[in-house]
């Protein structure tokens, strides 16, 4: 049987105090939300933390609550589960929902929570691998060795950011609530995300996702999907959250798109968005957006599947979801 | 670390000592002897290793036996009633939902969990609630059956006892 | 123990289809078969709904101890030194061995004994054992291992079958097979091919790819030994062989095999992958040897996926030719296997890659070549259809270009070819019972096949395959004139049954068989037997679950004891009713007069009433099969003493944006003899279909800079519920006059032709062919792009490029 390495379980009483606790062990200490990441990497060997500090147990994050602007505020311990069946989500953030539901297993979502999702490891698969099957390829840059053995020209690490909410609440706009020794900052979300597999997020170790805040839709659609081999268990291989408001007249008033699983980080699809802004949802546009996103992505040889489908999928991902819209305004 | 813990397992309180860094699929096999819940992968791959923990079917290898405490834990040796089998069981020997039977108890608990929340489930329901135990022998069909089995025979209202031995 | 009345079995208890269900064999007729053909309860059926069963991992012994072994990082490389030393010496390390503890070589074909239990001289694949050790812990034992220092000299690593057919590269085994890295070469000519070639209207040749696969059982192996002061060794293991075990381990220990005993615990589930010997088995014994305490090994998902023993990659070149009507002439069938480090079972694959080719369709003149070679991968072996399902494929894909190239009725033109009952083929082979063409009927009416077939609009599609499985190898893998098969059954003075068989059960329900057939006998309930299996102490040898052969061989043997306990029942209850024996029958615990059934008596009675006069009831009874096969080197391979046949219809349908295909439904109609319970027929039919499915369209063992690409059930994609297509399993019954109530396999044979329907279908839904496996997403689009720049489909419309 795989096993963990030691640790000792601290259960903090506050999103303070684990802050403290984290201050307090250093480095030889993680935060755990359901553990659904982390303990795999540990059985892996790939983290050997000595004192582990459970986040999943605190009431203070554990919520869904409507805040004054209309928007939703989620609590970082929020499980995947809840995600995928709480009305408020469903009804005002379908895309959400959706997105939690296609995580791993629901033996997994009901324990794995948002917190731990937007912090998920960028993933390689020369990296989640045993220590023994590590050993046998010589290790990599990510841990253990100097090398890429994706590009081993490479001085970086391309592993792949893989989370299947975050380009949903990218979409959105959302903000994150980041506790940390001084305190709560907001911050946009989008500013966690760095493009480096090593160092793939701008937060510091000790500070916490404590909540992700979501502004009110006003009129934004967003819809995520996913191409994976299987219907279950399976990360994405590719990832693509299209959102998008239509003015009165159908002009493509606001546009995000985001990617997961081709990039260290979630990836923007600028060029497309902007391409869409002021015009109407023409069979034109939608391909040319769809070219697009096709141009941007690179994904990279480190995760299952294969380069050409994974990009072929984006932009068709893109584009089905922008005919969507368009069919569901028949004036634009 | 090693501490004493309590553990509310199958509606026993069971106090022991135990690694944080255990998880509760190993406690359950090798602390408590409920050999029932099994294990494929031990990263979550396989839900070979579900049990319920307040009525929800989770991954035991990926849940810290410590985070345990205070929650109802239900695993296969759980869910009969001295000699009466929970309807599940009896349908999964009666439908052949069991080849080598290793993912059994896993399957038997998401089943369990589903019929409680949603007692007429329909074919992609039963599909949705089973979509994280994995099954090498039966190709999934007679499992279904035996779900939807068990469904018409709890709503029936029939009791359905083992008999002794 | 629970009731197993049929009362309580599930309402629609008839087989599907039974075009020749009454014409029984044996002295009872067909409409007189209490237990035989009922969806009776299987055998200990609640005990694995309850969490009951104890498989091998469960058991708990005292002072047990926990093994693990240290692995190769390298695919290939000479090992210059292993000291173990430092492992030694750590605090809780209570045995540490290494090759050169095991030099003794062994090897499951008594023509290859290649494998030791750790490598002496070089490492052959990344996660060959080198050295293993018993510690109180696992995380002690796992910095016990990492404690071992190993000297490697790595050596170029070969790869893939074009590598192993060079004369120029190292060699893997300096010592075995020929030239280069070639393993085993095969060639076989029958009434001159070429003949028929010349004969024939149309030839085609093909080349086709079938990638390795492997069988991922969900429990994954595991291993306790036991070592007694006084010199016994006890080995519970999860294996499917434990007579094989036995002999190797005897072998790999030095030990004689009267002081070994191996008990195979209840498996959770195998698929060929758990039947032979792994160096985990040698090693807890000798670590159980010299710690002086029992150890337990229970591998890692990933080790398993080292063990592998699993489907052989194989390229093959097949040329057919055809009459216009059809009808084959002759056939040539090329077949490269990649075969990993060691020989394994390969020698017998790779004679299975050309063995049952002239069967299910008349081929009157054949030729095969066969060359399987090492690679610096995990061995192969076999997996479920045995070295039939790659050959399978690539004929069933074949036949579906020929027909069109005739344009002929797919169904029609296997028709026409279809062996008969009561025949023979080019190479040897004898065979009885068949009902292929009852398959062929029955799956196409089924799904209204010839109505459909390349009238669904584009992106949706039907195909359809039929194949031919054994029951049952009928020449043992070492040489020897011993049954198969041995059973002993002993009735108790309260009526109670007991079966002892060396069968091991890994969820296709042997034990259940067992006392089925038993019980069929002697006229009692299947409640009333125990069946003792797998215990090579307690047991008769049987040879193993293997190959399909159980319910055939050790069923046939299980019946002979029985009726020798029943013909003793017989003449006490004749006696006792003053009727002629003829006139008797057993069931419902009673012996009555057929003519007027209540004139009967108990079945204790009876038990009592013969014990006493002939003393203890037991009986042993065996099973060899009757000789077969031709007078040619290699002739021992393919012969069986029944043929199962099957044909599976698939319909698919492919996203034409995203290239995922989906296959909706496949439908089996499988000729098993007689379904000695139907359910269980079922279940291996839907089981075997599952797996085919798996291998069509998304397994592969595959290998990236020298290691498994794929090592875990994250990776390596094993279907989940969601994507399993419907199926529906139709039971063909013909029943065989040798098999045990005319039982004949169900475990393997539904699995091959799947793949080939899936292909098929997929054709007839998009118009491209696949002639490799596994059809994934990205070949799907290559394929369709590449169609449609050459203009070769007519429906590009919806395909985004
Ligand atoms: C078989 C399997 C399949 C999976 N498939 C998918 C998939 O398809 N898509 C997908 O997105 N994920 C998948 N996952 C990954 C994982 O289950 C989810 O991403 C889940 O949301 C992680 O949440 P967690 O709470 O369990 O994370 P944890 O393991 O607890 O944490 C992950 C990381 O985040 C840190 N962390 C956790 N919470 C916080 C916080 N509040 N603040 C700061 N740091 C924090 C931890 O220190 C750790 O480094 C899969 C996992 C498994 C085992
Ligand atoms: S991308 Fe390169 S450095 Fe990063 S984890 Fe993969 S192999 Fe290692
Ligand atoms: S053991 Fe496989 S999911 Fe837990
Ligand atoms: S019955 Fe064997 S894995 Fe499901």
């Amino acid at each position: 049987m795989l096993r963990l390495t030691p640790f000792t379980y601290v259960t903090p009483a506050s999103v303070a105090e684990a802050v403290q606790l984290r201050k307090q062990y250093g480095d030889e200490a993680a935060y755990m939300g359901g553990g659904t990441d982390l303990l795999p990497n540990i059985k892996h060997r790939l983290a050997e933390p000595k004192f582990v500090i459970g986040l999943r147990s605190l009431r203070e994050m554990q919520s869904i609550v409507r805040e004054e602007s209309g928007g939703l505020r989620l609590g970082g311990s929020v499980r995947l589960s809840q995600l995928e069946h709480s009305p408020l989500v469903r009804n005002e953030y379908p895309a959400l929902a959706d997105a939690a539901a296609v995580i791993s297993s629901p033996q997994v979502r009901r324990v794995g929570t948002l917190g731990g999702n937007i912090c998920l490891d960028v993933r390689c698969n020369y990296y989640n691998q045993s220590e023994h099957w590590r050993r046998a390829v010589g290790f990599c840059m990510k841990k253990d060795s100097e090398i890429c053995r994706v590009a081993p020209g490479s001085d970086r690490c391309w592993a792949v950011s893989s989370a299947d909410t975050v380009p949903v609440l990218l979409a959105h706009g959302a903000q994150v609530a980041v506790f940390g020794p001084a305190g709560e900052r907001l911050l946009p979300l989008e500013e966690l995300y760095r493009d480096d597999g090593l160092v793939p997020m701008a937060l510091q170790p000790d500070e916490v996702v404590a909540a992700v805040r979501l502004p009110p839709p006003n009129g934004l659609r967003v819809v995520y999907s996913k191409l994976r081999i299987r219907m279950s268990f399976d990360f994405p291989l590719v990832g693509a959250a299209t959102g998008l408001a239509l003015d009165v007249d159908g002009m493509v008033r606001q546009s995000r798109i985001f990617l997961t699983a081709v990039a260290s980080l979630p990836m923007r699809v600028r060029a497309a968005e902007e391409l869409l802004i002021g015009r109407p949802l023409t069979d034109e546009l939608i391909r040319a957006a769809g070219d697009q996103v096709f141009r941007s992505t690179h994904p990279m040889d480190n995760t299952e599947g294969s380069i050409p489908h994974r990009k072929r999928m984006a932009r068709v991902y893109v584009e089905r979801a922008l005919r969507d819209f368009a069919r569901a305004n028949p004036d634009a | 670390m090693k501490s004493l813990f309590t553990l509310r397992i199958n509606g026993e309180d069971r106090t022991l000592a135990f690694e944080h860094s255990k998880t509760l699929l190993e406690v359950l096999r090798e602390d408590l002897d409920l050999t029932g819940t099994k294990h494929g992968c031990e990263l979550g791959e396989c839900g070979a290793c579900t049990v319920l923990v307040d009525g929800e079917p989770v991954v035991s290898c990926l849940f810290l036996a410590v985070e345990a405490v205070g929650h109802d834990v239900t695993t296969i040796e759980g869910l009969q009633h001295g000699s009466v089998l929970h309807p599940v069981q009896v349908a999964f020997a009666e439908w052949g939902g069991s080849q080598c039977g290793y993912c059994t108890p896993g399957m038997i608990l998401s089943a369990v969990a589903l019929l409680e929340q949603n007692p007429h489930p329909s074919r992609d329901d039963i599909k949705e609630a089973l979509a994280g135990n994995l099954c090498r022998c039966t190709g999934y069909t007679k499992i279904i059956e035996a779900v939807e089995a068990a469904a018409g025979s709890m709503t029936d209202g029939r009791r359905l006892h083992a008999q002794a031995g | 123990m629970p009731k197993p009345a049929s009362a309580t079995a599930p309402p629609d208890a008839e087989p599907v289809s039974s075009p020749r269900r009454d014409r029984a064999d044996g002295p009872a007729q067909a409409d007189e078969l209490h237990i035989i053909g009922r969806r009776n309860l299987k055998y200990e059926h609640l005990a694995k709904a309850t969490g009951g069963t104890k498989y091998t991992a469960d058991l708990k012994l005292p002072r047990l101890c926990f093994g693990r072994l240290l692995r190769s990082p390298y695919p290939h490389a000479r090992v210059l030194h292993v000291d173990t030393r430092k492992a030694e010496a750590m605090p809780g390390v209570f045995a540490v061995i290494s090759g050169a503890d095991l030099p003794e070589r062994y090897g499951i074909m008594p023509s290859s004994q290649d494998e030791t239990a750790f490598a002496i001289d070089k490492v052959r694949y990344v996660g060959e054992a080198v050295a293993a050790v018993a510690a109180v812990d696992e995380l002690t034992a796992e910095q016990a291992c990492n404690a071992i220092e190993v000297l490697y000299e790595p050596l170029p690593a070969i790869m893939s079958i074009d590598e192993a057919l060079d004369p120029e590269k190292p060699r893997i085994h300096e010592d075995q097979g020929g030239e280069g890295n070639i393993h085993k070469e095969v060639h076989l000519e029958f009434e001159s091919p070429e003949v028929g070639f010349a004969e024939a209207d149309h030839v085609r040749e093909d080349e086709f790819f079938f990638e390795g696969n492997t069988h991922a059982p969900m429990e994954n192996h595991a291993v306790i030994a036991q070592y007694e002061l006084h010199g016994k060794l006890t080995v519970w293991s999860s294996t499917q062989t434990p007579h094989y075990v036995h002999r190797e381990l005897s072998k790999a220990l030095s030990m004689p095999t009267a002081q070994i005993r191996i008990i195979a615990p209840p498996s959770g589930g195998a698929f060929g992958g758990k039947s032979e010997m792994f160096s985990h088995e040698v090693a807890a014994a000798a670590l159980a040897r010299k710690a002086g305490r029992p150890v337990l090994i229970e591998l890692s998902r990933e080790e398993v996926f080292y063990c592998h023993r699993g489907r052989h990659p194989v390229r093959m070149r097949i040329k057919t030719g055809v009459r216009k009507d059809g009808s084959i002439t002759a056939m040539h069938f090329q077949s490269w296997l990649d075969g990993g480090a060691y020989g394994s079972y390969g020698v017998a694959t790779t004679y299975y890659t050309g063995a049952l080719n002239t069967m299910p369709y008349k081929v009157p003149r054949y030729a095969f070549d066969g060359v399987r070679v090492f690679t610096n991968k995990p061995p192969c072996g076999p997996k479920r259809g045995h070295g039939t399902v790659q050959p399978r494929f690539a004929i069933e894909c074949q036949l579906d270009k020929i027909a069109e190239d005739l344009g002929l009725d797919p169904v029609g033109m296997r028709m026409r070819n279809a062996v008969d009952p009561m025949s023979g083929t080019v190479n040897g082979l004898r065979i009885t019972s068949c009902a292929v063409r009852d398959t062929l009927r029955a799956a196409s009416q089924r799904t209204d096949f010839q109505a459909r077939f390349r009238k669904l609009p584009f992106g949706t599609g039907i195909g359809l395959a039929s194949s031919v499985y054994m029951s049952g190898a009928g020449l043992p893998i070492y040489w020897n004139p011993m049954p198969h098969s041995g059973a002993m059954v002993k009735i108790d003075r309260g009526g109670g049954v007991a079966i002892y068989c060396g069968t091991t059960d890994i969820g296709q329900d042997s034990d259940s068989m067992l006392a089925y057939i038993v019980s069929e006998v002697l006229g009692v309930d299947p409640i009333d037997v125990r069946v003792c299996s797998g215990d090579t102490d307690l047991t008769p040898v049987d040879l193993g679950s293997y190959s399909s052969r159980v319910t055939f061989m050790a069923g046939n043997a299980a019946r002979q004891a029985a009726e020798k306990l029943r013909d003793l029942l017989l003449d006490v209850a004749s006696e006792r009713l003053e009727t002629p024996r003829e006139r008797l029958r057993l069931g419902g615990r009673r012996i009555y007069n057929r003519d007027d059934t209540d004139r009967a008596i108990d079945f204790i009675e009876a038990v009592q009433a013969a014990e006493a006069r002939f003393g203890t009831l037991a009986a042993a009874g065996s099973y060899t099969p009757p000789k077969l096969g031709g007078k040619y080197k290699g002739s021992g391979v393919g012969p069986s003493p029944a043929y199962s046949f099957t044909t599976a219809v698939a319909e698919v349908s492919v996203d034409l944006e995203t290239f995922e295909l989906h296959v909706d439904k496949v439908t089996i109609a499988h000729d098993c003899g007689r379904a000695i319970n139907p359910m269980i027929v079922e279940g291996q039919i839907e089981g075997s279909a599952y797996m085919g499915y798996g291998e069509a369209v998304m397994e592969e063992q595959v290998f990236r800079k020298g290691l498994h690409k794929k090592p875990s059930l994250l990776e390596y994609k094993i279907p989940t519920i969601l994507e399993t297509p419907a199926l529906e399993s139709i039971i063909v019954e013909g029943p065989d006059a040798e098999g045990p109530f005319g039982a004949k396999e169900a475990g393997e044979g539904p699995l091959s032709p799947v793949i080939p329907a899936i292909a098929n279908a997929v054709y007839d839904a998009v118009g491209v062919r696949f002639d490799a496996t596994p059809i994934t997403s990205d070949r799907i689009m290559r394929a369709l792009d590449r169609a449609k720049r050459e203009g070769r489909i007519a429906e590009p419309a919806a395909l985004a490029g």
